[in-house]
């Protein structure tokens, strides 16, 4: 065992681990974090939390996730590069871990474009890929990225996201390889709609053996409506929402959507869960964290497994 | 090049208020090259201008010059003559030309009527586009030839993020996303298994990390 993680734990027992979503507020509102958080507590290993998502302003994600840790929840520090140089970055990765949280996904982060201060400038001082190699060289090696040791490096469960949706289709493997080359524990991949596909992709992983050397986690999204459905596919960046699935959607009375979708994600975890290399589900239920114990209850992953 | 656009009219107007006479000064390198501030250009903003006062009711006296190189000393010491006839120089050069004139010339406001954009080439007739940032310690050898630090939005250096598609970044249609380009390349010169080549963290002292920067050649000075 790598750290104390409690996803890792999970990963490593052989178990499909489960993580959720929480998106802090945008306002000083400890009480929506808290709430948001009890939903989901029992139901799920890990919560990821969100980072400034979609290039807004919210409570950062390194004092959200203290209030998950206050109710002994396992956050996910998410961490984007676009907000911060890498002394603030290796700052919050020592502060976060001397609050006991010790599993973070490392991202690049949406373009400032997207959010409501597209004129911030953004930072990248590191890559992704380098912010990864940034936190196992603290872990690993003790030292800090500009070369000097720590005093009690944070041990942190290192993950990111993959895309097996994005263009070019045929890099995609070889964007794994290379985050598994940098040092990433495990991955959390965009919304998969499109089973196809990520099954063609995942064969390439398996091809490379890369599912042996980092875990896995599909990630799943519940669609509220045939207009979310359609909203992601035309104007999400790097998600594939296939025809079919807008239709199923669109075919069933509108007070019966949101139950469709369920359906749906259930449906997807089952199929999911038979692909080999598959170590588990993120379920990103957004601004509908009320549904994740259903989803989790009749996909059979509950009860979650104490480690 | 260094490339420029010429700032709108009422802002020009806005920095000359009060001005009789002022001294319009173009360049003959990369601001004629992108059409923003030659010869040519100098001679349309002086009408311009000289249009704009009248509107006002005032009388603007513009001389125009165009300088060989703004950014160097030589040429800009052909202003000699006229600086202390004019109220201020309205500089259509990039800013290293209008910071020259302004070093040289203590006693004369300097006013920039271009916006300095960036160092890019030609894609075609009227469109220039950002090719380097002047990080100073080229990556393109490993890249294909193609600088993801000025040509990917989150300046990435390893790779895509999630949101390319169809070869085009998550910023715009109209964008194409560097590492698409990238990838293309290196499958065109065979090498796509240098992509898995970790770029490491890169040092910025090299560029504007270290503050300004400055080249010191022995053999020259």
């Amino acid at each position: 065992m790598k750290t104390e993680s409690v996803l890792e734990k999970v990963l490593a027992s052989g178990e499909l681990a489960v993580t959720g979503e929480c998106g802090p507020p945008r306002g000083a509102l400890p009480e929506v974090v808290q709430e948001k958080a009890a939903m989901l507590k029992g139901y799920v290993d890990a919560v990821n939390v969100t980072d400034n998502q979609t290039a807004m302003v919210r409570m950062s994600s390194f004092a959200a996730s203290v209030f998950l840790r206050q109710m002994d929840l396992h956050p996910v520090f998410q961490m984007v590069t676009r907000d911060r140089n890498r002394l603030a970055i290796q700052g919050d990765i020592i502060g976060a871990y001397s609050h006991g949280i010790n599993t973070m996904l490392c991202l690049s982060g949406d373009h400032p474009k997207f959010g409501d201060h597209a004129m911030a400038a953004n930072v990248h001082d590191l890559d992704s890929l380098q912010l990864i190699q940034t936190v196992r060289g603290m872990r690993d090696e003790g030292l800090f990225q500009g070369g000097a040791e720590i005093k009690n490096p944070p041990k942190m469960f290192i993950g990111a996201a993959a895309n097996p949706f994005a263009d070019p289709f045929e890099l995609r493997v070889a964007r794994l390889a290379k985050k598994v080359k940098a040092g990433v524990d495990f991955v959390q991949t965009q919304c998969i709609y499109n089973i196809d596909k990520f099954e063609t992709w995942m064969e390439g992983v398996r091809e490379r053996g890369l599912h042996e050397q980092v875990y896995i986690m599909a990630g799943v999204t519940p669609m509220k409506s045939a207009g979310m459905a359609r909203y992601m596919k035309n104007r999400v960046p790097g998600i594939d929402v296939p025809d079919e699935m807008v239709k199923r959607m669109a075919g069933v009375p509108k007070d019966k959507q949101a139950q469709e979708g369920i359906d749906i994600c259930i449906e997807s975890i089952e199929r999911l869960r038979q692909i080999e290399g598959v170590s588990g589900f993120h379920i990103m239920a957004i601004e509908w964290e009320e549904k994740v114990p259903e989803i989790v209850k009749r996909a059979g992953l509950y009860p979650r497994p104490q480690v | 090049m260094i490339t420029a656009e010429r700032k709108p009219m009422d802002e020009i107007m806005g920095m000359i208020d009060g001005c009789g006479r002022i001294l319009l000064v173009g360049c003959n390198e990369c601001v004629t090259v992108c059409a923003a501030g030659g010869r040519k250009e100098v001679a349309l903003l002086a009408a311009g201008l000289q249009m704009a006062s009248m509107k006002k009711g005032r009388a603007l006296d513009v001389r125009e010059m165009t300088l060989e190189r703004q950014c160097d000393p030589e040429y800009v010491e052909e202003l000699a003559p006229h600086i202390d006839q004019v109220d201020a120089v309205v500089s259509m050069a990039c800013g290293c030309g209008v910071q020259e004139v302004a070093r040289r010339f203590k006693k004369t406001p300097v006013y920039p009527a271009l916006n300095t954009k960036f160092m890019g080439a030609s894609e075609g007739p009227g469109i220039w586009a950002e090719r380097c940032q002047g990080c100073g310690d080229c990556l393109l050898g490993l890249t294909g030839g193609i600088c993801p630090i000025a040509r990917c939005a989150k300046r990435l250096m390893n790779g895509p993020c999630g949101g390319s598609t169809n070869g085009k970044c998550e910023i715009g249609n109209d964008v194409d996303c560097a590492w698409h380009l990238i990838w293309e390349r290196m499958k065109e010169l065979g090498i796509e298994d240098r992509y898995e080549d970790v770029i490491a963290a890169k040092d910025w002292r090299t560029g504007r990390g270290n503050g300004p920067r400055k080249i010191l050649r022995e053999d020259l000075a």
